[in-house]
């Protein structure tokens, strides 16, 4: 059985895996919710035994079919794809539970085999160490996405659709000119190919240039958020659970291994410059979250802001820092959806996600709002959650490389976080002026969100075993801090 | 030889007209459109940058990017049709509306 184990490709299998189960799932749609929840379960296990395989072995390249690089593709495994594949599995999991009760039968077999074809095109990202491979992967996630928003059918959310579809394109395509730039310079898509051959000369940054405003726009860094609040709030719950914790953080992801493997030297300005725009996202996003009159716009907002923290470790550009990014995206991949998946089940409950009036949600779905308050302490960045620990080694790096207004921006963005997670839990346990009926909500809805929100604080407490794991087969740049 | 440089700048130049277009006009139409000019662009670019050497054949790997390329736009941009049709069925208008929202 360990032999047989061992000689599985699991890497492979990750991308192979939802592939088959959206084909499937397209082929019996009567029987969709078993398939996806059986690819799901096996995509864990495929994940578990790779970070097995990975933590006792250390990173590996695939080639794919025996085809290396520079001709063939190659997939990557090191620390930094593995806990990226790894909270992709764990909100991958909650959401097609909360998903086999939230939709209806006519958009559930719409759903189904859209959903894993995103899980696919993730994993697929995720794995990928080819600048062009990384484009296909992100056309492919992007088209999933899109289509999911548009799932809601609604006036709102095919318009909201229809801009994130052209800003998505925009984006790969603002990319795809930089990948052709980088090709012509030094004749290779192959990032471990490129890494020893790139030099600091115009054409690789005016190409850099290109893939960053691609990647940011698809990001959505301030100021190109334009078009996340309405596609992250008009699409179903679980939608927005998948957008905002996970594929926003695949163009991040993609930004951070360009930068890692292939950028010569990083350029004061240029940091300093991304510094304050990840500020400006901080303040303009908290700003417009306490100014939100819908919860969803709330929450979406809210990932706004914290994109904004993920460009503070370019000007920190310490070691710590970029630990502290990678935290903080796992876990507000955790907390987010949470979040999403909980205004989900009060937007179930209740018909309507209007902040003022939230009838005495406190006492309707006690579990629901548990979960949003509990993922709102991971959100503040309070103790002992995982937010917590991404926001001190930022802060630590802040003050230890002598830069103190970015630890005055993650301060002041907590106290943002603090303020418009407790105007929702307020109007939760008052009467609304209107009071209306409520409509009951499957159980399994309100422990997916719930489980989501209580694994993002629980990761502070295995926070050394995670921040081992980041490492396997490479060291963060920058200085380590003593 | 001069030729490559310049088919390079006129693939940049309908990358920028794209662009130029896509945030001008209002029809979505228009827009998908400016999206495929600016997928051309970036194709020619592509391909006129595989004459990488002096006097040998040109290398093949930016071409097999262009099909790849040309997959990928394709799809799109039926997708992006029908994404069209459907707002212009649910509104009346095939536009965006304005960025106001919350």
């Amino acid at each position: 059985m360990e032999a047989l184990a061992a000689t599985v490709s699991w890497d492979a299998c990750l991308i192979v895996l939802p592939l088959l189960g959206a084909i499937a799932c397209f082929a019996w749609p009567n029987a969709a919710k078993k398939l996806a929840l059986g690819t799901a379960l096996a995509v864990l296990v495929s994940i578990a035994s790779l970070t097995i395989r990975v933590t006792a072995a250390g990173a590996f390249r695939h080639a794919v079919g025996a085809w290396g690089a520079p001709l063939g593709i190659e997939l990557l495994v090191d620390g930094l794809s593995l806990v990226m594949l790894s909270a992709t599995a764990i909100v991958g999991l909650a959401i097609t539970i909360y998903s086999a009760g939230y939709f209806k039968a006519d958009v559930s077999s719409r759903f189904w085999p859209l959903w894993l074809f995103l899980w696919a095109s993730l994993n697929a990202l995720f794995l990928s160490s080819d600048i062009f491979n990384l484009y296909v992967a992100l056309e492919l996630t992007g088209l999933a996405a899109v289509t999911l928003t548009a799932l809601a059918g609604s006036a709102d959310a095919l318009t909201a659709a229809a801009r994130y579809l052209l800003v998505s394109l925009l984006g790969s395509l603002t990319y795809l000119l930089g990948v052709a730039l980088v090709y012509h310079g030094f004749g290779s898509v192959d990032m471990a190919v490129l890494a020893g051959r790139v030099e600091s000369t115009p054409v690789f940054w005016a190409a850099f240039s290109l893939m960053f405003v691609g990647l940011a726009l698809k990001t959505a860094l301030f100021p190109f958020h334009f078009w996340l609040p309405p596609a992250h709030a008009s699409a179903p719950a679980p939608v927005s659970a998948a957008l905002s914790g996970l594929v926003i953080k695949a163009s991040f992801y993609i930004l951070m291994r360009l930068w890692f493997e292939i950028v010569p030297a990083d350029y004061s300005t240029f940091t300093n410059f991304l510094g304050v725009l990840g500020a400006a996202a901080v303040v303009w996003g908290g700003l417009q979250a306490l100014r939100a009159k819908r919860l969803k716009l709330l929450i979406a907002y809210s990932t706004i802001m914290q994109v904004g923290y993920l460009f503070l470790a370019f000007p920190l550009a310490v070691a710590a820092a970029w630990r502290g990014a990678l935290y903080l995206i796992l876990s507000h991949a955790l907390a987010k959806s949470a979040m999403f998946l909980a205004a989900g089940n009060i937007l179930y409950c209740a018909g309507h996600d209007r902040i003022e009036s939230l009838d005495r949600i406190a006492q309707r779905l006690p579990m629901s709002l548990a979960a949003f308050a509990v993922a709102g302490v991971s959100i503040m960045g309070l103790p002992p959650s995982g937010g917590f620990i991404a926001k001190w080694l930022m802060v630590e790096a802040a003050l230890k490389s002598g830069q103190w207004w970015w630890a005055v921006t993650l301060v002041l963005g907590s106290l943002f976080a603090a303020a418009y997670v407790f105007k929702v839990v307020g109007y939760a346990f008052t009467q609304a002026e209107a009071p209306h009926t409520s409509i009951d909500v499957p159980a399994a809805m309100e422990w997916a969100a719930l489980a989501l929100a209580v694994a993002a604080v629980l990761m502070g407490l295995i926070a050394p075993w995670i921040l081992a794991s980041m490492e396997i087969g490479r060291a963060f740049p920058g200085a380590a801090i003593p | 030889m001069s030729s490559v440089p310049l088919f390079a700048l006129v693939g940049a130049g309908l990358f920028c007209i794209g662009l130029y277009a896509l945030i001008v006009y209002a029809h979505l139409l228009r827009k998908i459109l400016a999206i495929n000019v600016m997928g051309s662009g970036v194709f020619l670019v592509l391909a006129t940058l595989a004459d990488r050497t002096v006097n040998a054949a040109p290398d093949p790997v930016p071409h097999a990017m262009i099909i790849t390329g040309i997959v990928v736009a394709v799809a799109t941009t039926a997708f992006a049709l029908v994404l069209m049709l459907k707002v212009a069925e649910k509104t009346g208008r095939a536009e965006l509306p304005d960025e106001r929202t919350g």
